[in-house]
Parts: structure tokens; C-alpha cells; sequence
């Protein structure tokens, strides 16, 4: 029998993806583990590997094909002593063809990845999220994602009820014919027909939507509160001035968002109350803090994740972030490099940005936002002094962590921040 | 020494005794307490043995219209005492499946009347004297009964309840039937059927009042035709019951009271839980605002360890809707996670002729819920299976939410439609849209191809219409 190569769902959320390239053609052998393609989903590039060996025997779909679906066939592989003639003859029926795709490696960080239950993890991967046709069709038009949606009925099903208790507007956008606008009210669009400011348009790109879909589903649903501590540099700066220094013959330059990154992860270990996350009716507490970063990139922005940052030692720490955002740019991150993390950080400092407000990451439940550290006056001892002062604000997830509990994590962040030898200790 | 056991169900009905079954399939050691006959209302003197003598109603019905089908049937005559010896003989054998069912799987029988003298205790009065149980947890099962007018008590001389109606001492020869909902309906139309001269007095402003508006009407057309008199809108006020009948005044829609003379009278004016003397009071087991006990939709009372279940909690009154609660109870108590009750996914059927089914939200009650809806209808006139079986009366209304086009409900009447209406429950309970619905492919010939066409209906896209 000949086999259909399905598109992959690289992602819990991905739909649909762009085919960038092909790395075989018709004609090749391949077996089990040679990379087959590469595919954009709406967050990074990705490698596609084969499971099953064969003879490529037809691509069906060519490379740079944009808004591939999941689970459409992009090509055929007939097994050994099968003609190609006998596949181009092949039904190639969606529902009955088995997948022949390798499901990305889950993070090595299951136990602590929050991004996403198992169980809808496998659902998305075969393709398949159970729910009532009811269910779907609620979904489409509140804009419900259903691979977020965890299901109430018979074996995970999604039913009626889940939806009604679920928010709105989390799913990807869709073509405005998906939802169509009543037409007796008032459609609130900017085209350009109402305005003649000269403009230009671009389609949203994938990455855009998603950020999109996040922020708006984190601000719907999350009840932020925002805690600000100022935070003396003067002893972290010169702790790193003497760590560079002696690291220098390594090639490893710290910086400071490195030591930062580590005074949040210690901070979130010594403060288990705010590593956590709300799953459904659960709260979850992380044993061990993962810290996404964010990282700004061409076209939006991505958080790659520096597991196990509270053991890890400060130059680990550099030379994986050096990696890490390297790759990002690239756009070559892999899925359980930016999914995932008990915790995010970002930092906008270096445009002299004095204090924010970051939005939560979801399913994370805090964000510290970083402002610039600047000579300021500063009283000390009784003095009026100049120090380099930084102003860092938690966004705390108010359902999972109490006031007094986020303050608490503040105030040992300042302390390691102040006290640097602390977090190396 | 009380026996002790992981639960007890007070009463037998298709409610208690369901629960024991699945109880003790989970390996709960389980006692059911049963103060009369094992299987309840339900098989002994409701469902079951009405649906025999209905059927000889229904045999007889087409024996006297044998010609249209080209058959000869001459000098045919109903025999009542035969009819109620047939109905009481498949009562029987249902209450010994019952009893193989409770022997079968190790439940213990008490026969006698019990009270719950503490949570987790339980007094039996049985034949031998008071016997004491104890179990980590009750469900009480204990069903309920025809509710009384104060002015016409139930003697079975000249006042029925269904109980006497079943086992009647004489045939009627007019019969007044105060009530229409599904029994007083049931009963009015076998004994029309089998000849009796019948009068249907409703409070209410049509006949069987939860169906849907056009069921109710439709039905009223049907009985009067059959030659039944129908008032609606209309209530009796008082009842004189003598020897040789019954005077009955009776106040028309329009207030005015005549009275009128009738053989009997069945009284169905609903039913009362019997809650009153198995010792709730003491256990401080909270009751709704209707007298029935309270539970949420795991079957549990506000009180630990005690569950109830069927007609002595809130309706709707049906023996399915009772055993299904029979099974969420006992899987509760075993520690499982069962699905909960939803009451708009519960199918009621009345074996009238026609007969009458239908599931979840009419068309009113949906508007009033503030959907939008799209409805569909197709009559039985316009399929063939209908023609070729001479039953043309009847059709089939579905009703959906134009918005999202969940299937909110579907009402039917006409000939078999209790056995099509769970076509629909099955996809309510899948939670199906009107798509599924159309591109299920229905066999042919069959009465279901209505429930395809009163679907594509209600989108424009009727076919044999």
C-alpha cells in the first residue's frame, strides 16, 4: 500500500503551515529519520522527518505553498515493489491515511511544561480534537481554539457546556466570510474607505496572529496584578565587570539580563507560591523554574526558555541564551525550545524604558518586567546620594498568587539583585 | 445483629431496582427493600401492563377496520376481563425477570415497609416482624402515587385511580377522565378505542399541556374525531358518586356549569411523591418547593449517604428518566464519575392513538428561552411506508437554534412514533446539528425518512413536500 504523507501538526495549536521546502524529490528513497521537508508553522521553521521507508512517488504538493492544512497529503511513498504508476492510481483518502510523520520530540521538560496537557498534546498531534458537532460549530463562531478547549465529555470529548464556559476570541483568526458581520450593525472597520490617510496593508502574518490571539486571551482572562520594586545595580554591575573579566579566556561575556534570568529562577524556587500555573480546576507548582525570555525578532516577537535556570551556572546560562536568540532570529528555534517555561522575563532596557507592565504569558501565571538601570538619586543612609537604580515590575496572574505572595517574590528578587553573591551561592 | 451492607435501596421500581443492579456490578454489597411487588409502579401497575392493554386497543382498532386493509372481520367484540388478564399476565412474568435479575446478581430482597431511622440505618417492617439493616448509603426509590381531589376520593367502585382503571371491576359504559396528561390521555383513548363513551376534562387550556402546542392540538382533533369528548379549559367542581354512577358538574371554558352523568371516573390529575413515612422529616432530608426531595444532578440529597432517585424527586415522572438515575447514584456512590442528568435530553412517550413522542424544548418554550429558531414539519401523508400501513395521521416538528443549529427538540405524533424518538435523543445526547442530521442517510421504506424531511424542512430543503 502506497503511504500519504499527511501534514504534520508541528504544534498543539498549529492549522495550518506553509510547505518552505522540499529536501527530497520524486524519485528518492528514503527511510525512517531522513528529514523530508521543511515547514513554517506560525511560529518557527521546522524539519520534517520520515517514519517510513520507501520510494518518494509523487509530491502533491509543490514547496512554497502557503496555508497548507493539517492533515492534507503533501506526498505519496510507495513501499518496496511497488510501482509509482500504481500510486499515481492510489486513492489517497484523508481520514484512513496514516501518518507518516514523527511527532516532534516533546520537551525534555515534561514533567514542568505547562504549555500544554498531554492529552491535547496527542490529540493535536494525530490531527483529531474529539468534540460534538455542536461543540465545533459553537467554537467557530465564538472563536473558541479547540486544542486549547479540555474536553468534559466521554473520554476528553469537547461537548456544548466546555465551550459555553470558555472564552471567547482565543482562536486563530479566521477570513472574515467565517464570521460574517450582521448587517444591520454597525461593522467597526477601518478600511480604507472610510479614512483617506494614506496607508499601506499586509496580511497578518502567522506569528502576528498568534501573538495576537495570545495577548488578547491573556488580558481577557487573566486578572493582572502589577507589583514595582527599585533595585539598587551598583553591586550586581561590578560583579559582572569581575566575572567577565575572568571569564574572558572562555569567550563567555555576561550580561546583565543573564544574571537577572537567574535571580528570577532563584526567586521563583525560593518562592514556590508564584512558580505556578492554573490548569482548569488545578493549580500546578513547578519544582524547578524554566524562564522564558523574550526576544524580540524580526516581524513579532518569541520566548525561548532556559530550563532549569535556578541550577543552572551563570555562564550555562549566557552561552544558552547566546544560542537560544541566535536561532530565534533565525526563525530556527524548535517547538520545545519556546513552549513550555514556569515563568517569563523581559527586559527593555536598553531603550531606556524606566518601568512597564508586561502581559502574562499564558498558561504562566507571572512575567518580571525589566526597565533600565539609571544613576539616579537614591537615599542611602540617610543621604541623598547617586546609585544605578532599575525598576522591575511583577504582572502576577491574581487567581493563582495572592498579593503578599507576589510582593514576597519581589522582595527576594531585589534582595539577590542587591546581594548578587546570594544567587550564586 | 443488623445486617450491614455498602447500600440500600429503598424501593423496587425501574428506579431502585436498576440502581441495585449496577450497584452490585461495581461490587457494592447491595439490599433492595421492596414493600410490595418487585418492579414497582412501572412494571406491575403502570408502563408495562397498560402498554398490553393498549395494544389489545390498538388490535382492535384495525380488527374494525379489517376492510380497509381488504380483510374480513365480522362479529368482533371486546372481552375486558380478558384484556386486564393478559395485561396482569405480562405484569407477572416481568416481575419474576425482576426477581431472576435481583438473584442473579447477589442482591438481598426485604419484603416490608421500610424507615430511615438514621443516616445509614434502616427499620423493615416485613411479615416476620422488624427487621434492622444498616448501609454506608441509602437511595430512596420510593416512587409516588396518583394525587387525590378532595371532593372525588378513589374508591374503585365509581372513582378510579390507574390502578383501579387497570383492573376495572366492570366495563364503563361513560366514562369522565379528569386529566389529560400522559395517563388520563392513555386511559381515555383504550377505553374509546375498546367502545366506551369518554369525557376528557382539562384545567388547562389544551390537552396533554407539556407537549408541544401543535402536538396538542393535533391530538384533539384526532380523539374527537374517534368520537371522544374533549374539554379543555375546563374544570370539574364537584362529584356526586352513587351506586348507579356518577353526576359530575362541570365548569366550561366559558364558567358555565352544567352537570353530566357518567358509569366512572378515572382520576389523573398527577402524582405525590411517597416520601411522608419513611423517616425524612427526622433526617432533616430537604424537600423542593413542590414536596419532592431535593437532589442535585448526582442524585444526592443535602444530606451524606442518602441519594434519591426517580418519581419522589423533581420530574419529569419517567420510568427511564428514574433507572438512569438509578445509575448515576450507584456509580456515584462507587466512586465513578458518571455524566449528569440533563432533563432536555429526556424523551417522553404517550401511548395514545396517535401516540406521541418527544425530546427536549418545544417550540414556545424555546422562543421563550430566547432562541431564534428554525422549525421544520413533515406529515405522515407524505410518506410512502405511512400510506402503505393506512397510518396517515400524524407528523413530525423539529426545532432548532437558527443561530448555532443545535437541535433543541422534537415533537411527533402518529402511528410507531414512540419508537423513532430515539433517533433524535441519540443525536441531542451526541449534541448534533441539523448537518449530521441531513447527511445521515435514513433507510427506505420506513416512518424515520420523516425525521430526515422534517430536518431539511426546517432549512428549506424538503424533498417529498
Amino acid at each position: 500500500m502506497p503511504i500519504n504523507l499527511q501534514m504534520p501538526a508541528l504544534s498543539p495549536t498549529m492549522e495550518e503551515g506553509t510547505l518552505s521546502k522540499w529536501l527530497v524529490k520524486e524519485g528518492d528513497t528514503v527511510s525512517s529519520g531522513d528529514l523530508l521537508a521543511e515547514i513554517e508553522t506560525d511560529k518557527a521553521t521546522m524539519e520534517f522527518e520520515a517514519i517510513d521507508e520507501g520510494v518518494i512517488a509523487k509530491i502533491v504538493v509543490a514547496e512554497g505553498t502557503d496555508n497548507v492544512k493539517v492533515g492534507d497529503v503533501i506526498a505519496i511513498i510507495a513501499e518496496d515493489g511497488e510501482e509509482v504508476s500504481d500510486v499515481e492510481a492510489a486513492p489517497a483518502p484523508k481520514a484512513t491515511a496514516k501518518p507518516a510523520v514523527k511527532a516532534p520530540t516533546p520537551a525534555p521538560a515534561s514533567k514542568a511544561e505547562p504549555a500544554a496537557a498531554p492529552q491535547k498534546m496527542e490529540a493535536a498531534v494525530d490531527g483529531r480534537v474529539k468534540a460534538s458537532p455542536l461543540a465545533r460549530r459553537l467554537a467557530e463562531q465564538k472563536g473558541v481554539d479547540l486544542a486549547a478547549v479540555s474536553g468534559s465529555g466521554p473520554s476528553g470529548r469537547i461537548v456544548k457546556a466546555d465551550i459555553d464556559s470558555a472564552k471567547g476570541g482565543t482562536a486563530p483568526v479566521k477570513s472574515e466570510t467565517a464570521t460574517p458581520v450582521p448587517s444591520a450593525a454597525p461593522a467597526p472597520t477601518a478600511t480604507s474607505g472610510d479614512f483617506d490617510i494614506p496607508h499601506s496593508t499586509e496580511k497578518l502574518s502567522g506569528m502576528r496572529k498568534t501573538i495576537a490571539r495570545r495577548l488578547t486571551e491573556a488580558k481577557q482572562t487573566i486578572p493582572h496584578i502589577y507589583l514595582t520594586v527599585d533595585i539598587e545595580l551598583d553591586k550586581l554591575l561590578k560583579l559582572r565587570g569581575e566575572l567577565n573579566k575572568s571569564l574572558e579566556p572562555r569567550g563567555i561575556k555576561l550580561s546583565v539580563n543573564d544574571l537577572l534570568i537567574k535571580a528570577l529562577a532563584v526567586a521563583l524556587v525560593q518562592v514556590p507560591k508564584c512558580n505556578v500555573s492554573i490548569d482548569g480546576d488545578q493549580l500546578k507548582t513547578f519544582e524547578r523554574a524554566d524562564i522564558s525570555v523574550a526576544v524580540s525578532i524580526p516581524g513579532g516577537l518569541i520566548t525561548p526558555i532556559v530550563t532549569s535556570a535556578d541550577s543552572k551556572s551563570l555562564s550555562q546560562i549566557s552561552t544558552e541564551m547566546g544560542d537560544l536568540a541566535e536561532r530565534a532570529k533565525a526563525g530556527k528555534l524548535k517547538m520545545h525550545e519556546y513552549q513550555g517555561g514556569t515563568a517569563s522575563i523581559s527586559n527593555m532596557g536598553m531603550f531606556g524604558i524606566k518601568n512597564f507592565d508586561a502581559v502574562i504569558n499564558p498558561p504562566q501565571a507571572m512575567i518580571m518586567a525589566i526597565g533600565a538601570g539609571q544613576k539616579r538619586p537614591h537615599v542611602i543612609d540617610d543621604s541623598l546620594q547617586i546609585a544605578t537604580i532599575m525598576s522591575a515590575t511583577g504582572s502576577f496572574d491574581h487567581r493563582a498568587i495572592d498579593g503578599a505572595d507576589g510582593a514576597q517574590l519581589m522582595k527576594v528578587f531585589k534582595e539577590l539583585c542587591e546581594n548578587p553573591l546570594g544567587m550564586l551561592a | 445483629m443488623s445486617k450491614s451492607y455498602d447500600l440500600i435501596v429503598l424501593g423496587s421500581g425501574p428506579g431502585g431496582y436498576v440502581a441495585a443492579i449496577r450497584a452490585s456490578q461495581l461490587g457494592l454489597k447491595t439490599a433492595i427493600v421492596e414493600r410490595e411487588n418487585l418492579g414497582g409502579i412501572c412494571l406491575n401497575w403502570g408502563c408495562i401492563p397498560t402498554k398490553a392493554m393498549l395494544r389489545s386497543a390498538e388490535v382492535f382498532h384495525n380488527m374494525k377496520h379489517a376492510a380497509d386493509y381488504g380483510l374480513v372481520a365480522e362479529k368482533i367484540s371486546a372481552d375486558l376481563d380478558a384484556i386486564v388478564k393478559r395485561s396482569r399476565g405480562v405484569a407477572k412474568q416481568l416481575n419474576q425477570g425482576v426477581t431472576g435479575l435481583m438473584k442473579k446478581n447477589k442482591i438481598d430482597v426485604v419484603m416490608g415497609d421500610g424507615t430511615i431511622t438514621a443516616p445509614g440505618k434502616l427499620a423493615v417492617k416485613t411479615a416476620k416482624g422488624e427487621e434492622e439493616l444498616s448501609a454506608k448509603n441509602i437511595i430512596i426509590a420510593t416512587g409516588a402515587r396518583a394525587r387525590d381531589l378532595p371532593f372525588a376520593k378513589a374508591d374503585g367502585k365509581r372513582i378510579w385511580t390507574y390502578r383501579h382503571a387497570m383492573t376495572p371491576p366492570e366495563m364503563p359504559s361513560k366514562l369522565l377522565v379528569i386529566g389529560s396528561g400522559a395517563i388520563g390521555i392513555e386511559f381515555a383513548s383504550f377505553y374509546n378505542d375498546i367502545g366506551v363513551d369518554v369525557t376528557v376534562v382539562e384545567m388547562l387550556d389544551r390537552v396533554v399541556p407539556v407537549e408541544d402546542e401543535e402536538i396538542s392540538k393535533f391530538l384533539e382533533k384526532s380523539l374527537k374525531k374517534q368520537g371522544m369528548t374533549i374539554m379543555t379549559g375546563a374544570g370539574v367542581k364537584s362529584i356526586d358518586a352513587g351506586d348507579k354512577g356518577v353526576k359530575a358538574d362541570i365548569e366550561d371554558s366559558k364558567g358555565k356549569i352544567e352537570s353530566h352523568d357518567f358509569s366512572h371516573v378515572i382520576v389523573a390529575v398527577g402524582i405525590q411523591p411517597n416520601i411522608e413515612t419513611i423517616g425524612l422529616d427526622q433526617l432533616g432530608v430537604e424537600p423542593d418547593e413542590r414536596y419532592h426531595i431535593k437532589t442535585d444532578e448526582y442524585c444526592r440529597t443535602n444530606i451524606d449517604g442518602i441519594y434519591a432517585i426517580g418519581d419522589c424527586t423533581a420530574g419529569p415522572w419517567l420510568a427511564h428518566k428514574a433507572s438512569h438515575e438509578g445509575v448515576i447514584a450507584a456509580e456515584t456512590i462507587a466512586g465513578g464519575h458518571p455524566h449528569a442528568m440533563d432533563v432536555n435530553n429526556i424523551p417522553g412517550c404517550t401511548y395514545c392513538h396517535p401516540q406521541i413522542a418527544s425530546v427536549g424544548l418545544t417550540e414556545a418554550k424555546a422562543k421563550d428561552a430566547g432562541y431564534d429558531v428554525k422549525v421544520g414539519k413533515f406529515p405522515f401523508i407524505g410518506n410512502g411506508k405511512a400510506i402503505a400501513l393506512g397510518e396517515t395521521d400524524g407528523f413530525i416538528k423539529t426545532v432548532f437554534d437558527a443561530k448555532t443549529g443545535e437541535l433543541l427538540g422534537a415533537h411527533m405524533i402518529g402511528a410507531e412514533v414512540t419508537e423513532l424518538i430515539q433517533g433524535y435523543t441519540v443525536g441531542k445526547t451526541l449534541e448534533t446539528t441539523e448537518a449530521e442530521l441531513m447527511n445521515t442517510v435514513f433507510p427506505h421504506p420506513t416512518l424515520s425518512e420523516m425525521m430526515h424531511e422534517s430536518v431539511l424542512d426546517a432549512y428549506g430543503r424538503v424533498l417529498h413536500m
